[in-house]
C-alpha cells in the first residue's frame, strides 16, 4: 500500500469538508449517494410491500401518491444522475487523462455542496408532508391542483440541477484541456468519451429544466403563470419543456454506465475494445439525437400526429448507436481470454439487461403500442431495465473495477460474485412480472389493482426481497474490505490504463511525474499481462 | 518571483484559456436557460398575436430604448477595460470598469422605474393586473413572461455588477495575470447578458409598434 496517499494526507473534518481534491469529493458524493439510495429504496420498499395484495393496506392512495413521488424524485435527482459521473467520474477522469485534478476543483467542491444543499431542502419537502405529483411535476398536478409542498421540492430539484452543470462543465473543460501529453482523442479510454456525452447533456439540458421548474414555482407562489389555462396558457408546454430536459437526462442514467461496461468487458476479455471508434462516435450520437425524441413521452397527449410520427421516428434512430454499443461489447467478448471477475459478471448482467430494456424501448416507440402502454407497468419495468438493470448495475461494476485504487484494499472475491449474480437474478424476479403486467393493462401509481394482477406482483415483491438484499451485501464485504481487506497492489488487474500505473490508493497529487502517453487503449494480452498507455 | 499557479495546469497560459473555455460552456448554459423562456413566450405570441401585441404597445419604449443604449456602452467601457489592463493603463482599466459599473446601476434603478409604472398601470399578473378582456389573457400571459424574463435578466446583471466591482478593486490594488483572466472571462459574461437583453428588447418592446 501506498504510504504517502490521498486518505492519509489530513483526517480532519476541515480536510475533508473544504477539500478541492477531486479524489476526496468523489468519496464526499460516494457517501452522500449511499444516503440517497437508501432513503428512495426505502419508498420503493414501502411501494412493493403495498402491492403484494391487491387491497389497500399499508398505505392510504394519498400516502402512496407521495412514496412513488418521492422514490422517483430521489432516485433520479439525486442517486442516478450523480451515480457514476460524480463517484466515479469524479475520481477516475483526472487519472485517466494524466492530470493532477479537474480543471476547476473549488467549483468542483460548490457542486457537491450545492448537490446537499439541494438535496437537504429536498428532504425537507418530503418529511414536511411529501409531494404527490410525481417526479414529473406535470402541470396542473403540481400549480392548480397541488396539495402538497411542489414549491419547495422544486426548489430542491433546481438546486441539485446547479451541481449537475457545474460538474459537466468542469468535465468538459478538463477533457479538452488536460489531457497528458500524447494522450489523443482517439487514445481516450471510452469511459471518457461516454462521460464528455454525458456532460454535453447536463450542461445544455440541465438548464432547461432550471427554467421550467423556475416558471412553475412563479405559477404555484403569484397563482398565475405560463402554464394555467385559466388564461389560456397550455399545461403541454409544460411537459414538453419538461421532456426536453428529461428525455435527454435518461441519457445522462445511461451513457455513464455505458461508458464503465467499455473498461469492465475489455479487461476482462483481455481484447481492446471491438470498433473503439464506432462506440465512441455513438456516445456523441446518442447525445445528440438523444435531444431530439422527447415527444415520445407525449404520444397520447394530444400532440399533432405528425409531431408522434417524428418523435416515433427518432426514438427509432436513437437506438442505433445504443445497439452498435451492445454489438461491439459482443464482439469484443468474442474470442476473448473470458475471466469472471466480479465486475465482469456486473458487466455482463448489465449487456443482458440493458438490451432488454432497449428492446422493450423500441416496443414503446411505436405508436400503436404504446397507446395501448402508455402509464403501464410495461413503462416501468421498461425503464427500470435501463436504469437500475442498466445504470446500476453498471455503477456496481465500476465500484468493484476501482475499489483497489479507491480504497488500497481488496474485497471477497466470492461475495462480490454472489452479490452480483443476485443482483442479476433478483432484478429480473421483481421487474420481469412487470412487463407482463403492463401488456395485460395494470396501471402504474395506483395501490389497489384487480386480483388477477397479483400472482404476478407477488412475484415482483419477492424479487424486490432478494434484490434488496443484494444490494446490501456490498455493504458488508465493502466494509470489511476497508479495515481488513487485504492491501490492493497498484494495478491489480494489469490494466493499461493510466490510472492503474499509479500507486493504490493514488498520491494527493495523483501522479509523481507526469505521464506521457505512447499508444491506443486497451492494449491487452491473452496472458493477462498489457502495454501501459504510457510506456 | 514566478507566479504560482494550481497544479494541474502546465503554465500560467494554459490556466488562463482553460479558464475561458469555462466560461465558454457556462454561457452555453444560459443560451439554454432563456432559450426554454423565450421558447414559451413564442408558443404564446403565435397562439396569441393580438394580446402580445396590443400588450407590447404598454411597455415604456423609451426606457427600453435607453436602457439598450446604456447596456451597449457598458459592454463598450468592459470590452476597453479589458485591453487596458496592464501596468501603465491600470488607473484607466479601473476608471473603465467604474463607468462600466455605473451603467449597469443605471440599467436596473431605469428598470425599476420601469416596474413601478406597470403596477401603477395594473399590468402585474397575479398582483395587480386589469387589461382590456379581448386581449386579457395573452396580454397576461406576455406580462407574466415580461416579468419572469427581466427579472432573471437583472439577477444576471447584479450578478456582473459584483464581480465587475470585485475586479475593479482587485485591479486597483494590485492586478496579476490571474486577474486578467479573470476580467477576460467576466467581460465574456457581461457581453453576453448584453446580447440577451437585445433579444428581449426586440421581444418586449416592438411587437405591435409598427403598425
Amino acid at each position: 500500500m501506498n504510504e504517502d496517499n490521498y486518505l492519509n494526507a489530513g483526517y480532519s473534518l476541515r480536510s475533508w469538508f473544504f477539500t478541492t481534491d477531486h479524489k476526496r469529493i468523489a468519496i464526499l458524493y460516494f457517501a452522500s449517494l449511499i444516503f440517497f439510495f437508501f432513503v428512495g429504496g426505502a419508498a420503493a420498499t414501502a411501494i412493493r410491500i403495498e402491492l403484494a395484495t391487491p387491497q389497500a393496506d399499508l398505505v392510504s392512495s394519498d400516502t402512496y401518491n407521495r412514496l412513488f413521488t418521492m422514490h422517483g424524485i430521489i432516485m433520479v435527482w439525486f442517486f442516478l444522475i450523480p451515480s457514476i459521473p460524480n463517484t466515479l467520474g469524479n475520481f477516475i477522469v483526472p487519472l485517466m487523462i494524466g492530470a493532477r485534478d479537474l480543471a476547476f476543483p473549488r467549483v468542483n467542491l460548490l457542486s457537491w455542496y450545492l448537490f446537499m444543499l439541494g438535496g437537504g431542502v429536498t428532504l425537507f419537502a418530503i418529511l414536511a408532508g411529501g409531494v404527490d405529483t410525481g417526479w414529473t411535476f406535470y402541470t396542473p398536478f403540481s400549480t392548480l391542483y397541488s396539495n402538497s409542498y411542489v414549491a419547495v421540492a422544486v426548489t430542491g430539484v433546481f438546486i441539485a440541477g446547479f451541481s449537475s452543470i457545474l460538474t459537466g462543465l468542469n468535465f468538459i473543460v478538463t477533457i479538452h484541456r488536460l489531457r497528458a501529453p500524447g494522450l489523443t482523442w482517439y487514445r481516450l479510454p471510452l469511459f471518457l468519451w461516454s462521460l464528455y456525452a454525458t456532460s454535453v447533456i447536463l450542461v445544455l439540458a440541465t438548464p432547461v429544466l432550471a427554467m421550467t421548474l423556475v416558471l412553475i414555482a412563479v405559477e404555484r407562489l403569484l397563482g398565475i403563470g405560463i402554464f394555467d389555462p385559466k388564461i389560456g396558457g397550455d399545461p403541454l408546454l409544460f411537459q414538453h419543456l419538461f421532456w426536453f430536459y428529461s428525455h435527454p437526462a435518461v441519457y445522462i442514467m445511461i451513457l455513464p454506465g455505458m461508458g464503465v461496461i467499455n473498461e469492465l468487458v475489455s479487461c476482462f476479455s483481455r481484447k481492446p475494445v471491438f470498433g473503439y471508434k464506432f462506440v465512441a462516435w455513438a456516445s456523441l450520437a446518442i447525445a445528440a439525437v438523444g435531444f431530439l425524441v422527447w415527444g415520445h413521452h407525449m404520444f397520447v397527449s394530444g400532440q399533432s400526429l405528425l409531431a408522434s410520427l417524428v418523435f416515433s421516428f427518432m426514438s427509432f434512430m436513437v437506438a442505433v448507436p445504443s445497439a452498435i454499443k451492445v454489438f461491439n461489447w459482443t464482439a469484443t467478448l468474442h474470442k476473448g481470454s473470458i475471466r469472471f471477475d466480479a465486475p465482469m459478471l456486473y458487466a455482463l448482467g448489465f449487456i443482458g439487461l440493458f438490451t432488454v430494456g432497449g428492446l422493450t424501448g423500441l416496443f414503446l416507440a411505436c405508436l400503436a403500442f404504446d397507446v395501448h402502454a402508455t402509464d403501464t407497468y410495461f413503462v416501468v419495468a421498461h425503464f427500470h431495465y435501463i436504469m437500475v438493470g442498466g445504470m446500476v448495475t453498471a455503477y456496481f461494476g465500476g465500484l468493484h473495477y476501482w475499489w483497489p485504487k479507491i480504497t488500497g484494499r481488496l474485497y471477497s472475491e466470492y461475495w462480490a460474485r454472489t452479490a452480483a449474480v443476485l443482483i442479476f437474478f433478483g432484478f429480473n424476479l421483481t421487474f420481469f412480472p412487470q412487463f407482463i403486467l403492463g401488456a395485460e393493462g395494470m396501471p402504474r401509481r395506483y395501490h389497489v389493482y384487480p386480483p388477477e394482477f397479483q400472482v404476478w406482483n407477488v412475484l415482483s415483491s419477492g424479487g424486490a426481497v432478494i434484490l434488496a438484499v443484494a444490494y446490501l451485501m456490498p455493504m458488508f464485504y465493502f466494509g470489511y474490505s476497508l479495515f481488513f481487506g487485504k492491501r490492493a497492489p497498484a494495478n491489480p488487474w494489469n490494466a493499461p490504463g493510466l490510472e492503474w500505473q499509479t500507486p493504490s490508493p493514488p498520491p494527493e497529487h495523483n501522479f509523481d511525474t507526469q505521464p506521457v502517453v505512447t499508444r491506443p487503449p486497451y492494449q491487452y494480452s491473452p496472458d493477462f499481462e498489457a502495454e501501459p498507455q504510457n510506456a | 518571483m514566478p507566479e504560482v499557479f494550481a497544479s494541474q495546469f502546465v503554465s500560467i497560459q494554459h490556466r488562463d484559456e482553460t479558464a475561458e473555455l469555462g466560461m465558454w460552456v457556462f454561457i452555453a448554459t444560459e443560451v439554454l436557460l432563456f432559450g426554454a423562456l423565450i421558447l414559451g413566450y413564442f408558443v404564446y405570441r403565435h397562439a396569441y398575436p393580438a394580446g402580445f401585441a396590443a400588450a407590447s404597445r404598454h411597455t415604456e419604449i423609451v426606457i427600453g430604448t435607453a436602457n439598450t443604449a446604456i447596456l451597449l456602452t457598458s459592454s463598450f467601457l468592459v470590452a476597453c477595460a479589458v485591453e487596458a489592463f496592464s501596468g501603465e493603463t491600470r488607473k484607466l482599466c479601473v476608471a473603465l470598469l467604474a463607468g462600466a459599473i455605473l451603467l449597469g446601476l443605471a440599467f436596473i434603478v431605469l428598470k425599476g422605474i420601469e416596474y413601478s409604472g406597470e403596477y401603477r398601470e395594473h399590468l402585474v399578473p397575479g398582483i395587480n393586473f386589469s387589461f382590456d378582456p379581448a386581449d386579457a389573457n395573452g396580454a397576461q400571459l406576455f406580462f407574466v413572461f415580461y416579468f419572469v424574463a427581466t427579472a432573471i435578466h437583472a439577477m444576471h446583471m447584479l450578478v456582473g455588477i459584483g464581480l465587475l466591482a470585485v475586479l475593479a478593486m482587485l485591479t486597483y490594488r494590485a492586478p496579476d495575470s490571474r486577474h486578467r483572466a479573470a476580467l477576460h472571462s467576466t467581460a465574456l459574461y457581461w457581453h453576453f447578458v448584453d446580447v440577451v437583453w437585445i433579444f428581449l428588447f426586440a421581444l418586449i418592446y416592438l411587437p405591435g409598434r409598427s403598425s
